[in-house]
């Protein structure tokens, strides 16, 4: 039987090291039944975050030979036998022990976004297919954070403390864009999501597992929605004269 | 919430554990770009060999001529083009990740330190002028359109089609499908809106916007091929000007 | 006395699915402080998994449907051994949870006029399931994280329960510990929710993820709860069982739909044979009938041609796989083969886009160029905590449930789509019930400090004792399960089977581990092995019980569904000393005018 040599960070924020590991390849196989197998047989306790192993949610981000990537989506045929692979956790936040790290940080950004805010009222939403094939895009992501790993903004130039990063980006597209949400998120996101920061290199579509089109769909609109706001006179003199859009 | 080392932590040092060949598509890019720079420069200062018969080089369209400019005229007209697409959502991912390394590739470092604020100060902030860029080369392409259809008929009246005329049409097909594709036209023409069926102009908006949508899912394409067909339209006239070859008359 | 951090509040949510996220926002909603527990990240459990959609009587499709028939469906598909009430509950809410979730910004399929879109399913006589394209349960659970996140709810994510603690006979706090670094945490809490989910890591064979330990049914069952039906155990025919990778993922029913055809591992097609005498005649008799019935169905042609037998029940296709491999007739990892390669392959891609791409992305088996290996698959399970049906309290007071963990809602089979609008209005109802009574309780309960420290010695023994790997015993407890308790039981088996499992106990006892306690994986199995065996015990014991066939519960020895005692019981189980013990309870009666229902169809048939 084929056998893979897997380099596993094993160790916690204060250090570690790579472990290797061999194992038996069977069809079908992924990086994560791979880790699952040296967890079983060699190292009960090696940490890995995984909850579905179907690629549905997003818990098991890593990183497979330098590549963010779901685990249990990264076959392990992709690899030329006698290749080492290595596994890394996500590299954008602090490691908490072997391959899982502290997302924490998402979920407080999260927090600082308006929610949802439709009009109330009682009657039935009558809502169009074609108003909300946008929104259902940016609602197919599993907040697996690769985007957020893979975005230099926060990976090389640790920008957390001001700008809140592409996965946030697609939830605010998707509330902006609903057609029943009645809120304005434009100076948030100027002025403290800093949308600005991102500089459109598309790092953030290139990962995404759920193939959604992250730059071109949510962060290129969004941008555009706050030209419409603080960039645009032109525009805006037009519009203070002849009514505004909607 | 401690934050991370930003470029090395327990798990990761070096620039990155990729191990493909993560360089080459920084590097064609920016070869890429330099040899078009490098040409267009070149022609833009040349200031000759732009315009013969009925055929002008895109790069001297339109051709503005005054007594107190003592430049090449290209000038007064490039800023457009040169504007319009250094500004372009494809051609900023491009440059920035080749030439400024804001990344080099996905996962691999090149700059880094908290200093970096992205598009929020000069001269980065002016980005966001790209939709002026966009009005003012839709005009320009506008131009362009006319010089490839007058190309057509010869000084002397007749009627004719070259292959030299059929490259500058070719160039305008591209050179729209890369205009009208950008980013900002796809907010202005429907994105805007948050719905597409609330009114009849919202619905017509909605169908623009689809084809726009349609040309902006190949913006690098067309940015590509754009790019190509221009300087090819110049070098074409450039070459016809200079007596190398002719038009190629089809009839 | 070890070291733990305290918090407090009104009450404790353990669970942060559908249910407990549900259940979180109305405690909120009611201006109480509310915790919540979630043994993975928030918006990671298992409820992303459903695909179908959530089951309401909105009758925006079929303007026939409303809260009877969906009741009625619900109570037949059930096998009439639902909590009425229950059910009634259910169908009656499900519309208004469902226009709430769109009003939190769920964004559900439209129909051409802009309506919610429905669609049809199993057992459901009208069009019924809101959905999503196939993602329903990730926007349910974005939704209520969202709103819950919104709303201020505190959420304790990695963070593990292992114990309810009790002053007197009520609940007063929970105590567990967080799986970042193994800290533990005490909970003071007047009232708690438990919505933790479903079994199935006790087999071998599951669609469920890792967190599927029964959690909640452990911790009501020591607790004082009692759990009912928990024989009704429900296993898809058809789940991948190679390659490794894909072990339990669903293979929907459509594959078989659209022609897939059933061989044993001597090629012979061998749902020829399976075919109950009652239903023979609406399935094809010959090989080429069949062909004739899916050539028809291609082309959207009339044919006199029969449907194939692979789309038998599901309870007779899962006998089906079952006997074959008992018989030796099995394909080489303990299934049978699926065929759909013997058609046009653009034409697969087409009309099972989804599947096509899990093997072909997930598992590298393109479904086009050969067949997949397919058995039952564990999936879900309708027996749990017994609760009351307007307040989902359990007979603790202050002890509250809903979703997979909580009984009585399906009886002994559940239909498609029924769990997704379970999780919403029970988990509505149990915040609501825990809201209420916590509202009564005046002043803090207090907590013994001997069960804390019980608690944290339980929790430390394995590292302090010599013996066996816990992944080793969990393995041994899914071949136990697998073999004895499976789809198919007979008495013999059954009295093995708890027989093993009585030993077992031993181990799971006495499980060690290694390494420190952060972030240690078999630790926490050790502590989940715990939960499993009750529920392994639990429907060992029920099943053993019941000497008939029922929904999901399938004997050999009793093949037939019983009209007398046993259609009028559940089973129920609960914690006697160190013993289970079991008893069977009567039905709660419905009430004349909801009998009049199902009345009224069999008239109509007549
Ligand atoms: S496109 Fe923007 S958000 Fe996405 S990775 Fe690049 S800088 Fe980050
Ligand atoms: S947008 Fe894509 S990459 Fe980012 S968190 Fe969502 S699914 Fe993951
Ligand atoms: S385990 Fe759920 S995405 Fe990989």
């Amino acid at each position: 039987m084929r056998k893979a040599t897997l380099k596993v960070f094993r160790g916690d924020k204060n250090g570690g090291d790579y472990t290797k590991y061999e194992v038996p390849v069977e069809e079908g196989m992924v990086v994560l039944d791979a880790i699952h197998y040296i967890q079983a047989k060699d190292a009960p306790d090696l940490a890995v975050r995984w909850n579905c192993k179907a690629a549905k949610c997003g818990s098991c981000s890593a990183e497979v030979n330098g590549k963010p990537s779901l685990m249990c989506k990264t076959r392990m045929d992709r690899f030329e036998d006698g290749e080492e692979i290595q596994v890394q956790p996500v590299k954008t936040f602090p490691i908490i022990k072997d391959l899982v790290t502290d997302v924490s940080w998402n979920y407080e950004v999260n927090k600082k976004i308006k929610g949802f805010s439709p009009p109330q009222d009682d009657n039935e939403w009558i809502i169009y297919q074609e108003d909300i094939d946008r929104v259902q895009e940016f609602r197919k992501c599993i907040e697996c954070f690769l985007c957020q790993d893979v975005c230099h903004v926060l990976r090389d130039h640790d920008r957390k403390d001001a700008f809140m990063g592409p996965r946030f980006l697609v939830r605010t597209a998707g509330l902006e864009m609903h057609p029943k949400d009645t809120a304005n998120r434009m100076k948030y996101l100027k002025d403290e999501g800093h949308i600005g920061f991102c500089n459109i290199t598309k790092c953030c579509s290139e990962v995404c597992p759920e193939d959604i089109h992250i730059t071109d769909n949510a962060i290129i609109p969004l941008k555009e929605r706050v030209v419409d706001e603080f960039y645009d006179p032109v525009a805006k003199i037009f519009k203070s004269i002849f009514g505004g859009k909607k | 919430m401690t934050t991370s080392p930003t470029v090395e932590n327990a798990a990761h040092s070096g620039r990155t554990a990729r191990t493909d060949n993560w360089w080459a598509s920084p590097l064609m890019v920016a070869l890429g770009f330099l040899a078009f720079i490098i040409y267009a420069t070149y022609r833009a200062f040349e200031n000759n060999y732009y315009e013969v018969n009925q055929y002008l080089s895109p790069f001297y369209s339109p051709k503005l001529i005054f007594d107190w400019w003592h430049f090449s005229p290209a000038l007064l007209i490039l800023w457009v083009p040169a504007g319009f697409r250094a500004t372009c959502y494809y051609y900023r991912k491009a440059y920035y990740r080749a030439y400024f390394l804001t990344p080099p590739a996905c996962g691999v470092v090149g700059t880094q330190g908290s200093s970096y604020c992205g598009e929020t100060k000069f001269p980065w902030v002016l980005q966001n002028l790209h939709r002026y860029f966009f009005y003012a080369a839709a005009i320009v392409l506008l131009i362009l359109w006319y010089d490839a259809i007058i190309s057509f008929k010869t000084p002397d009246g007749h009627f004719s089609v070259s292959l030299l005329s059929l490259v500058m049409v070719l160039n305008c097909v591209l050179l729209s499908g890369y205009t009208f594709g950008c980013h900002a036209y796809r907010h202005l023409c429907g994105g805007a809106l948050n719905c597409f069926s609330s009114n009849e102009q919202a619905k017509t908006r909605f169908k623009v916007w689809q084809f726009v949508t349609r040309l902006n899912e190949h913006h690098m394409g067309w940015a590509w091929a754009s790019l190509f067909s221009v300087g090819f339209t110049d070098f074409f006239v450039s070459q016809v000007a200079r007596g190398n070859m002719g038009p190629i008359p089809f009839f | 006395m070890a070291n733990y951090e305290t918090h407090e509040h009104d009450v404790i949510v353990v669970g942060a699915g559908g249910a407990g996220l549900r259940a979180a926002i109305e405690v909120s909603a009611q201006g109480l402080s509310v915790g919540l527990v979630c043994k993975s990240l928030l918006g990671k459990a298992h409820t992303v998994m459903a695909e179908g959609g959530i089951a309401a009587a909105l009758a925006n499709v079929d303007p026939q449907d409303g809260w009877q028939t969906h009741f009625r469906d619900t109570m037949r598909g059930g096998k009439m051994l639902n909590n009425w009430r229950m059910a009634q509950l259910h169908a009656q809410e499900a519309p208004d949870r469902v226009r709430e979730l769109e009003r939190w910004g769920a964004v559900f399929d439209r129909t051409k006029d802009g309506r919610i879109l429905q669609r049809a399913f199993g057992g459901h006589k009208w069009k019924r399931l809101c959905h999503v394209g196939d993602r329903t349960g990730l926007e349910m659970i974005r939704t209520l994280q969202d709103q819950g996140v919104h709303q201020g709810i505190t959420v304790y994510m990695e963070c593990t329960i292992s114990k309810l603690l009790k002053d007197g006979d009520k609940i007063s706090g929970a105590f567990g510990y967080f799986r970042e670094d193994g800290r533990y945490v005490l909970f003071k809490t007047k009232a708690v929710v438990l919505a933790t989910g479903g079994v199935g890591k006790i087999y071998s064979v599951t669609s469920n993820s890792w967190e599927y330990t029964s959690d909640g049914q452990g911790l009501a069952y020591e607790a004082g709860a009692d759990l009912i039906d928990m024989e009704f155990v429900q296993f898809h025919p058809t789940g991948m069982v190679w390659p490794p990778g894909v072990r339990g993922l669903l293979v929907t029913e459509g594959v078989r739909g659209e022609g897939g055809i059933l061989r044993n591992s001597k090629g012979e097609r061998f749902m020829f044979k399976y075919l109950p005498e009652a239903t023979k005649n609406d399935y094809a008799a010959t090989e080429e009938e069949a062909k004739e019935w899916v050539e028809a169905t291609i082309h959207g042609k009339k044919s006199e041609a029969r449907r194939p037998p692979e789309l038998s029940t599901r309870d007779n296709v899962a006998r089906a796989i079952y006997i074959e491999n008992k018989e030796g007739r099995g394909s080489p990892h303990g299934g049978v083969f699926l065929d759909i390669s013997y058609q046009d392959s653009e034409r697969v891609k087409k009309k099972l886009p989804s599947m096509y791409h899990q093997f072909k992305e997930l598992a590298d088996v393109d479904i086009t160029e050969g067949p997949m290996e397919v058995g039952p698959t564990c999936h879900y399970i309708m027996g749990g905590i017994r609760v009351e049906a307007d307040s989902a309290q359990t007979r603790v007071p202050g002890l509250f449930a809903a979703g997979e963990c909580a009984g009585g809602m399906h009886g002994s089979n559940r239909l498609g789509g029924n769990s997704l609008s379970d999780l919403v209005v029970f988990g509505r109802r149990a915040g609501l019930g825990a809201s209420t009574y916590a509202k009564s309780v005046s002043g803090q309960p207090s907590i013994n400090d001997s069960d804390i420290n019980l608690a944290i010695e339980e929790l430390e023994a394995p590292f302090n004792r010599e013996g066996k790997n816990p992944y080793d015993v969990a393995k041994h407890m899914n071949s136990i399960m697998d073999a004895y308790v499976g789809i198919f039981r007979e008495q013999k088996d059954m009295e093995t089977g708890v027989a093993k499992l009585e030993e077992l106990k031993k181990d799971v006892a006495n499980v060690a581990v290694k390494g420190g306690k952060a972030y240690n994986p078999g630790w926490h199995l050790c502590r989940d092995l715990k939960n499993m065996m009750v529920a392994a015990e639990a429907i060992a014991r029920s099943a053993l019980s019941r000497p008939e066939s029922r929904g999901a519960h399938s004997r050999l020895d009793f093949p037939d569904t019983d009209n007398g005692k046993w259609s009028t019981v559940n089973t129920s189980v609960y914690k006697d000393g160190d013993e289970m013990k079991l008893e069977h309870t009567p039905l709660p009666v419905m009430p004349d005018e909801l009998k009049e229902l199902f009345e009224e169809k069999e008239k109509a048939h007549a």
